[in-house]
C-alpha cells in the first residue's frame, strides 16, 4: 500500500495543520539538539583538540588506528563469508533432501545455530583455539570471530539458499525432470544456478550482518577491528571518546548504507529482468538483525 | 559433573537475560510503532526523521551503540538514567537504552511490512467515511497490520534475546558474560558451552514456535 493511500489529497485546513505538526517537530528536535550540544559542551567534548586528529587535514589517525581496524574488520567479514557460502549451500541443500536421514539433521545443526547468539559462537571458539590447538594467542581472536561467523551465518545461508530453490517456479524441476535428468542434475544444473542468482540481494544484505557482528570481536574477544580501535584512539588522543565513535560509527554507516543500496539496486534489476522466472529472494527476506529460530523460515 | 557450576549463578544470569529482553521489546515496540507512524504520515519532516532513524541506527553495529552508551552517555557525559554512582544498575539501564534505540528500527520496518499487507481498500473506505489520518491509521489500518506484523515482529524479538548477549561488552552480568567468565576459570569448556546454548535454545526456540502459532492464529485470512 502507497503511503498516500492513509490520507487524501491535502485541502487548505490540512496544509494549515501540517505547518504546525512540522514546526511543532522543529522544535522537538531543535530542543534535542540543543541538549545534545550543552550536553557536550558542558564536559568540554566539543573541544577542538579532541576532533582534530580526524578533522584537522591530518592522516596519522586514519593510517594508524581506523585504516589497520578497517582492515581487520573487512578481513574477518570476507573470510567468514567465503567459508560460510559452501556450507550454507550445502546445509540447505540437505535440508531439501528426500532422505530423512540427511534432512533432519541438517535441519537439528540449521536450527540449533540460528538460536544461539554469534557472541556465545565466539566466545566458545576463543576457548576451544586456547585450550585444544597450537594456534597462536595473537591469531586467536581472528579465528574465534570468523569460526563464530561461520557457524551462525552458515545456518542463516542455508535458510536463504533453501527459500531461493523453493521460491523457483515448480515448471523448472519438473520439466527437467521430464526430460530425464536425475536428481542431482536438477539440483546442480537447474535449481541451483537460478537459485544463486534470485538469492544474490539477500546475500549481500547478509554481509551486513556479518560486518556488523565483527565488532562483537573487537568488544569481547580483544580483536584489533574498527570498534577496538576507537577506544586505542580515544585513549591516545586524550580521551575523545565521544569523537572517536562519532568517526567510527560514520564509517559503518557507510559501508553498510552502501551495501544495504547495493543490494536494493541487485534486487530492482533482478525483479525488472524479463529472462529469468522472477525468483526473487529480497533485501527484506532475511531479517538484518539474524534470522530466527524456530520459526522455520527465512523468507 | 556439574560440581563446579556451584559458585556460579546460571540462573540468574539467564533471569538478567529474560529481563533485558522483556524491558528492550516492551521499549522498542512503542518507539518502533511512533517511528512507523511517522514514516507513513502525512508532514514530510516526520517522514525523513524516521526514514534517517531507521537508515542510520539499522547500519550501525550494536555493539558500537551499547559500548557508546557505556563509555560515551555513562562515561563521559555522566548520564546514568537515574542510577547515581551504582554502575551496576547504570550498565543495566544503558544496555535497555541501547537495544531500544538498536531495535526500535527493525520493529518500525517489520510494522511498515504490516502495513503493506493491508488492501487499499480498507484505508480509502475507512478515508470514504471521512475518517482523519490518525483515525484510519490507529482504527483501521494498524489493528489489521500488527496481526500481520505478529511473524516479523518475532523474528525481531528472538534476535533481541539473541542481541542482549551485547551487553557482556559492558559487563551487565547476562548468560554471555557468564560464560566468558566460567570458561576462562573452569577446564569444562563443551559442557559450560552446552549449558549456555540449551539455555538459549530454550529462551528462543518456544518463542519461535508459540508466536509462530500465534501470528498464523491472528492473520487476517485474505
Amino acid at each position: 500500500m502507497s503511503k498516500s493511500v492513509l490520507y487524501d489529497a491535502q485541502g487548505p485546513r490540512a496544509k494549515q495543520r501540517n505547518i504546525l505538526y512540522t514546526a511543532l517537530f522543529v522544535v522537538a528536535l531543535a530542543a534535542l539538539v540543543w541538549w545534545v550540544y550543552s550536553a557536550l559542551d558542558e564536559k568540554n567534548q566539543l573541544d577542538w583538540a579532541l576532533w582534530k586528529p580526524y578533522l584537522g587535514g591530518g592522516t596519522e589517525a586514519y593510517t594508524t588506528y581506523i585504516w589497520p581496524g578497517l582492515e581487520n574488520t573487512l578481513k574477518a567479514a570476507a573470510l567468514a563469508m567465503i567459508i560460510a557460502l559452501p556450507l550454507g549451500a550445502v546445509l540447505g541443500i540437505a535440508r531439501l533432501s528426500d532422505h530423512v536421514w540427511v534432512r533432519v539433521p541438517a535441519a537439528i545443526v540449521v536450527e540449533f545455530f540460528r538460536a544461539i547468539p554469534v557472541l556465545v559462537l565466539m566466545i566458545f571458539g576463543l576457548a576451544l583455539y586456547a585450550q585444544y590447538t597450537d594456534v597462536s594467542s595473537d591469531d586467536r581472536p581472528l579465528y574465534a570471530v570468523v569460526t563464530g561467523l561461520v557457524l551462525y551465518n552458515a545456518s542463516v545461508l542455508a535458510e536463504i539458499v533453501r527459500a531461493g530453490i523453493l521460491a523457483l517456479p515448480k515448471g523448472q524441476s519438473e520439466a527437467a525432470l521430464a526430460i530425464g535428468m536425475r536428481k542431482n542434475q536438477v539440483m546442480r544444473l537447474i535449481l541451483l544456478p537460478q537459485a544463486v542468482t534470485a538469492m544474490l540481494p539477500a546475500i549481500v544484505s547478509q554481509l551486513v550482518v556479518i560486518v556488523k557482528d565483527t565488532a562483537l570481536g573487537g568488544a569481547v574477544l580483544t580483536f584489533p577491528e574498527l570498534l577496538a580501535s576507537a577506544s586505542t584512539m580515544s585513549g591516545y588522543y586524550g580521551a575523545n571518546t565521544i569523537a572517536s565513535f562519532t568517526v567510527v560509527a560514520v564509517i559503518y554507516i557507510v559501508i553498510n548504507f552502501s551495501l544495504t543500496s547495493f543490494a536494493s539496486w541487485l534486487e530492482g534489476r533482478l525483479r525488472r529482468r524479463k529472462k529469468s522466472t522472477g525468483a526473487v529472494l529480497g533485501v527484506q527476506d532475511t531479517t538484518d538483525i539474524g534470522g530466527a529460530a524456530g520459526t522455520g523460515t527465512a523468507a | 559433573m556439574f560440581d563446579f557450576l556451584e559458585g556460579y549463578d546460571v540462573l540468574g544470569a539467564f533471569w538478567t537475560t529474560v529481563q533485558l529482553t522483556l524491558l528492550s521489546a516492551v521499549g522498542s515496540l512503542i518507539w518502533g510503532t511512533l517511528l512507523a507512524a511517522m514514516r507513513v504520515g502525512p508532514v514530510p519532516l516526520m517522514r525523513g526523521f524516521g526514514t534517517a532513524y531507521v537508515n542510520i541506527v539499522r547500519n550501525i553495529p550494536l555493539t558500537v551503540i551499547i559500548l557508546f552508551s557505556s563509555l560515551g552517555l555513562y562515561s563521559t557525559l555522566s548520564i546514568s538514567l537515574g542510577a547515581g554512582d551504582d554502575v551496576d544498575t547504570a550498565n543495566f539501564r544503558l544496555a535497555v537504552l541501547g537495544l531500544i534505540v538498536y531495535t526500535s528500527a527493525f520493529v518500525c520496518e517489520a510494522i511498515r511490512s504490516g502495513i503493506n499487507t493491508v488492501p487499499v481498500g480498507q484505508a480509502e473506505a475507512a478515508r470514504a467515511i471521512g475518517l482523519s489520518f490518525t483515525q484510519v491509521l490507529f482504527l483501521v489500518v494498524l489493528p489489521q497490520a500488527f496481526r500481520a506484523a505478529v511473524g516479523p515482529l518475532t523474528n525481531v524479538l528472538i534476535a533481541l534475546t539473541k542481541n542482549t548477549t551485547v551487553a557482556a561488552a559492558i559487563g551487565v552480568a547476562e548468560a554471555a558474560l557468564l560464560m566468558k567468565d566460567m570458561v576462562e576459570k573452569e577446564a569444562q569448556l563443551l559442557l559450560i558451552s552446552a549449558i549456555i546454548a540449551f539455555g538459549f535454545c530454550c529462551l528462543t526456540l518456544p518463542t519461535g514456535l508459540i508466536l509462530g502459532w500465534v501470528g498464523k492464529k491472528v492473520a487476517v485470512k485474505r
